[in-house]
């Protein structure tokens, strides 16, 4: 009789303790204004960074609780303007249009700055070319040029690749480098930084953009791109130096943003992201610090 | 009286098992017209503004700084040219494979071989993705001198592997559902083996053999990880399967997580879902049909 009932009396034990869990949390998030626990939310180019700063933040301050997830910039603002998260991290600006959105819920978004993130332009080891101006650049992505003899290379079809639209890169190198006009319709869309590494590496004839971090990883596999930028005839490769003295022309910031005034504990947090051991992990993580 | 009680009992028993079966029966039901409901809420909007034409465009472009396009041609051809390649080549695997289980291997070739075939089945779209992208594109690249090897015929390629376990499985089930007097009367007469099974066996299987074809193109035109991981995504219209496509699938898959809530590209995102699920709602219909057909054979 008992062994009939067993599994049901556990599965009704799991069901109320799993009840008890999602219950507790909602009241977590109710309080996340003056307790200890803070939620991050947002882009992936800075998921392990933001992971690195919340691992290194409760080692210090161990009643701290910090849960970070991915998603995207856009899913972050996204779950800042709903009131689902306490921090947002973004890779791009928080567009005009979503602080309308959020001021007519009575959100006000409140931007910090904390660290920056140069973007590579890669092709493959055995192209011959090493400097690219921007202004090459743009007519590459754009399509005006199509192959590589344009840009004094082999005289090869150019494949360009591309990051998806979902993707904050995406459109940040298309607002600095492509000056807003539209990718080529032949620009292969790869679903991530590594794809984007894997196919460069293979096919001699490729082009595309990713995250300093990764295209440094990446090591001998892809060729990192000298840019020379508009009104100059240098060639600057992106270092830590010429990302932070701005020379390197295609880097960001990357952002944290709040609801008004942040909380307590966000405040602290962010505090100790724009600290020396904050920046530290900056570096450690592969971006550039401020 | 004791008689009368028990079957009272019986008869509540009845009605509650009953109902309980009949819930879990229409829940699918339940399910499809609440998607369809929820795809149609979020899509309506659009048709109102910017308008349903903006949907019947050559150029998808939805994010721009310049104008947004939302045409879903090129993704529409991508999916059709990706599932065409894919059906071309899993068909006479496919079928091939069915014969030979159901008709022509020993009992021992057939519990050798069967399992491997499920296995196929087994095999997470993402792993043969990451096979695609690693093993099969630069293959393809190198034997077709291209300048890049993600393209339509390697998703074609790594879609009919898909394919194929769909197909061999109700296309045996088709071909072991042929009467043996068939068969034999064929024999009979003096066919020979190979006669019997390409002129008799398997034209009166035909009714089953096309729906197993067309459910293995609602697997094909509904996959989504390996297309994405492997076609390249370039939105454009074409025909050629060295060209690189962008199909429905991978279009919502990549763009779905980050588009602004409410915003026109997200409208159109479920516009492709809704064509997509038009398409698969056909196919599903049609092989019905075909079945029920197979049915009624003699």
């Amino acid at each position: 009789m008992f062994k009939k009932y067993r599994n049901i009396v556990a599965a009704l034990i799991l069901a109320a303790l799993m009840t008890g869990i999602t219950g507790g949390c909602s009241r977590n998030q109710q309080e996340t204004g003056n307790t200890k626990s803070l939620t991050i939310k947002g882009s992936d180019t800075m998921v392990h960074l933001v992971t690195a700063w919340a691992e290194a933040y409760m080692k210090v301050h161990p009643n701290a609780e910090i849960s970070v997830t991915g998603g995207g910039s856009g899913t972050g603002i996204a779950a800042l303007l709903n009131g689902t998260t306490d921090l947002c991290a973004a890779s791009r600006k928080i567009k005009p249009k979503e602080v309308e959105l959020a001021e007519s819920k009575s959100i006000f978004p409140k931007e910090f700055v904390v660290g920056r993130d140069g973007i590579a332009v890669v092709v493959n080891p055995d192209n011959s070319i090493n400097d690219l101006s921007m202004e090459q650049l743009k007519k590459i992505f754009t399509g005006a040029y199509t192959n590589w003899s344009q840009v004094k290379g082999e005289k090869e079809k150019i494949v360009v690749l591309s990051r998806e639209s979902n993707s904050g890169t995406y459109v940040f190198f298309q607002k600095t480098v492509l000056k807003k006009e539209d990718y080529t319709a032949e620009a292969l869309l790869m679903p991530a930084s590594s794809s984007i590494i894997q196919s460069v590496s293979v096919d001699k004839t490729s082009i595309g953009y990713i995250g300093l971090g990764y295209a440094l990883d990446a090591g001998e596999k892809v060729k990192i791109v000298n840019i020379i930028n508009d009104n100059s005839t240098d060639p600057v490769s992106p270092t830590m130096e010429t990302v932070k003295n701005g020379s390197y022309p295609i880097a960001r910031p990357l952002h944290l943003y709040t609801d008004g005034k942040p909380s307590v504990i966000a405040q602290t947090f962010i505090e100790f992201c724009n600290s020396a051991e904050g920046q530290k992990i900056v570096v450690e993580t592969g971006y550039i610090p401020l | 009286m004791q008689f009368f009680g028990a079957y009272q009992l019986s008869n509540w028993k009845d009605k509650v098992i009953k109902l309980i079966f009949l819930s879990a029966a229409s829940t699918s039901v339940l399910v499809v017209a609440l998607i369809f409901l929820f795809l149609g809420n979020e899509a309506i909007p659009f048709a109102r503004d910017p308008g349903i034409g903006e949907l019947w465009q050559s150029r998808w472009s939805p994010v721009s700084f310049v104008k947004e396009s939302f045409g879903i041609i090129p993704l529409i051809t991508g999916s059709l040219l990706v599932t065409l390649i894919a059906i071309v080549l899993a068909v006479p695997f496919g079928v091939g494979g069915a014969v030979y289980l159901s008709e022509i291997a020993s009992k021992g070739e057939k519990e050798f071989l069967k399992p491997f075939i499920e296995l196929l089945a087994g095999i997470p779209s993402v792993v043969i993705g990451f096979f695609g992208l690693i093993v099969l594109s630069p293959l393809i690249k190198q034997v077709f001198h291209l300048s890049s090897g993600l393209n339509a015929i390697t998703g074609g390629i790594l879609l009919a592997l898909m394919a194929v376990p769909t197909i061999v499985s109700v296309s045996e089930d088709a071909i072991r559902a042929v009467p043996g007097y068939l068969t034999e009367a064929s024999l009979a007469l003096g066919a020979t083996r190979l006669q019997t099974i390409w002129k008799v066996t398997v034209p009166a299987a035909i009714s089953g053999i096309s729906a197993a074809i067309l459910l293995g193109i609602g697997r094909v035109i509904g996959e989504t990880m390996t297309v994405m991981m492997v076609t390249g995504n370039a939105a454009r219209i074409t025909l050629s399967p060295f060209q690189s496509v962008r199909t429905m699938t991978a279009t919502i898959a990549a763009e779905m997580g980050e588009v602004p809530f409410g915003s026109d590209h997200y409208r159109a995102l479920f516009w492709v879902g809704i064509i997509l699920l038009l398409f698969t709602f056909a196919l599903v219909l049609l092989s019905h049909r075909i079945m029920k057909k197979y049915k009624s054979l003699p």
